[in-house]
């Protein structure tokens, strides 16, 4: 198991909006956090990066206990995060963006400059562009390569698929099984279910703040119950 | 025609003067977005440290001047470690109230240390005199200011452009939780970014006092003209520290050969123009 979270509770202020979450990623796998809009999944994204520290639970990533981390740390110890808002440093070049991950990290690994330059090409023709400069779209694949660049064992991405055309989809949906192929571990959060049964093994359907459903995502779709209460199609 | 390019001259030195003490309040506010009210506190304790090595210890001046940015380098850790990091997340006020109660302590320190009367720093004698620059003495001081003033421009542009600690200070000033989460020590950026600011407030400090004299309180004129210039360039962009420091250094110059009564008078005029026409600042993002 290469992450393991436990009765997750995480709030903002003085709400809670996690109400103990558990979940599991097993080395290898591609597990999608699936439900509506609001029902918690960048909130457990945010709790297990470190970036909104849960109130309670327990956060294990590769054996060892992670939970009250500073997000550098947990990045440090091979988690990538690519937030749904792409976030990309606007006055800092495409080729700064990617480079500075390597710097900070200091994890050596699989991912080079070329490598994400061969995994988005587009990439390659903007390298001397600041960030601000950029489409959503390139943005998008600009946020996923600046995460793999600290060669993650654990990518965590939010709404990869959101906003993007049916092309660049399929881009993504490439993009996302060659990472996997390279040994990457990854957790997707995304409203979208057809999306989701492209590219993940299992997965499981959030709703106001706890889980309502967990299990393969063939299993998943074909239970029509669970996909009308709980999913937007 | 020749006085005018004269008076340009003298402005242009008061420029790289303001630009010297607003440089490190503008990159302190740039990526902790805090405004460090006590900067002129680190400016009057690089003057007071320069003083004292240079003037009444008599070390070689440039060796007074690198001590005197490592101890207020030191003081300036002690603050962001000790103190300002347990506010950033809070209500702004505090910021005010924090920065301010250490202007109150250091001026009260410096008194204890240094006694309230004011003192004369001597200029160094390679720098003492004056040249004939278009039929006129020109202060060398005056000169020296103003090479300095380029080289810290030129020497922070290349840190902030050409260097990986400079682009790892501009991804957090942009976004310190993304910055963060690539894995960028925050904490560790802010203690360096704090620093370095101090650092910039002593070199104002030990530079621009031997043209003005050292006694507690310097530092509540040096914080209002550094925070105009900071206010008129765009809060927290260095560029925009620059161009509003030459503006305003050379166009109260000018004021002063007309008005010389009125030398802060002008700052303020400056001010009130630049923020009716553009409230943000003439760079701000
Ligand atoms: N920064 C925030 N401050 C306060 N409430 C928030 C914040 N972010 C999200 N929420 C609330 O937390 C709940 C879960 O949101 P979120 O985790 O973004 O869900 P999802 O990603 O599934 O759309 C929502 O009710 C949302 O309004
Ligand atoms: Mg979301």
């Amino acid at each position: 198991m290469i992450l393991e979270a436990r009765e997750l509770v995480t709030g903002y202020g003085f709400s809670v909006v996690i109400h103990g979450i558990s979940l599991d990623v097993d080395t290898g796998e591609i597990v999608c956090l699936l439900g509506r809009n609001g029902a918690g999944k960048s909130t457990t994204l945010r709790s297990i990066m470190g970036l909104t520290p849960p109130r309670s639970g327990r956060v294990t990533f590769r054996g060892e206990e992670i939970t009250g981390r500073q997000p550098f740390e947990i990045a440090r110890r091979g988690v990538g995060y690519v937030p749904d808002d792409r976030r990309i440093f606007s006055d800092l070049t495409v080729k700064e963006n990617l480079e500075i991950v390597q710097r900070v990290t200091r994890r050596e690994g699989r991912w080079s400059l070329e490598r994400v330059y061969q995994l988005f090409p587009v990439l390659r023709e903007l390298s001397a562009k600041p960030g601000a400069g950029l489409s959503g779209g390139e943005q998008k694949m600009l946020a996923i390569g600046r995460a793999l660049m600290g060669n993650p064992a654990l990518l965590i991405l939010d709404e990869p698929s959101e906003g993007l055309s049916p092309l660049l989809v399929r881009t993504l949906v490439d993009a996302l099984r060659r990472i996997r192929e390279d040994g990457t571990t990854l957790l997707i959060a995304d409203q979208n279910v057809k999306f989701a049964r492209r590219v993940a093994d299992r997965g499981y359907i959030m709703e106001k703040g706890t889980i309502r459903f967990a299990g393969p995502l063939e299993q998943l779709w074909q239970n029509e119950e669970v996909v009308r209460r709980y999913l937007a199609v | 025609m020749d006085s005018v390019l004269f008076q340009g001259l003298i402005g242009l030195s008061m420029a790289m003067y303001l630009w010297l003490i607003s440089a490190g309040l503008t990159i302190i506010f740039g990526v902790l977005r805090i405004v460090n009210f006590a900067h002129g506190s680190l400016y009057m304790v690089g003057a007071y440290l320069a003083f004292t090595f240079y003037g009444l210890l008599g070390w070689p001046f440039w060796l007074a001047i690198v001590l005197s940015l490592l101890g207020t380098g030191l003081l300036g850790f002690v603050m962001e470690r000790g103190f300002l990091r347990r506010i950033y997340g809070i209500d702004e006020a505090y910021q005010l109230l924090l920065t301010f109660g250490f202007i109150l302590i250091l001026d009260d320190l410096v008194k204890i240390v240094w006694g309230g009367v004011f003192k004369i720093p001597q200029i160094p004698a390679f720098l003492d005199g004056a040249w004939s620059v278009f039929g006129r003495p020109f202060p060398v001081y005056n000169t020296f200011i103003i090479g300095i003033g380029v080289l810290v421009a030129v020497g922070l542009w290349a840190l902030f452009e050409k260097t990986w600690w400079g682009r790892t200070v501009r991804a957090t000033a942009s976004d310190r939780e993304m910055a963060n989460a690539i894995g960028v020590n925050v904490p560790r950026v802010f203690s360096g970014v704090f620093v370095f600011g101090s650092m910039l407030a002593a070199l104002g400090g030990a530079l621009g006092t031997p043209v003005r004299v050292v006694a507690p309180g310097i530092g509540a004129t040096m914080i209002i003209q550094a925070f105009i210039i900071t206010v008129i360039g765009g809060l927290g962009n260095l560029k925009g520290a620059f161009v509003s420091s030459l503006i305003v250094g050379i166009l109260s110059a000018y004021g002063t050969l007309f008005f010389p009564v009125f030398e802060l008078f002008f700052i303020f005029v400056i001010m009130a123009v630049v923020l009716l026409v553009r409230p943000q600042g003439l760079f701000a993002r």
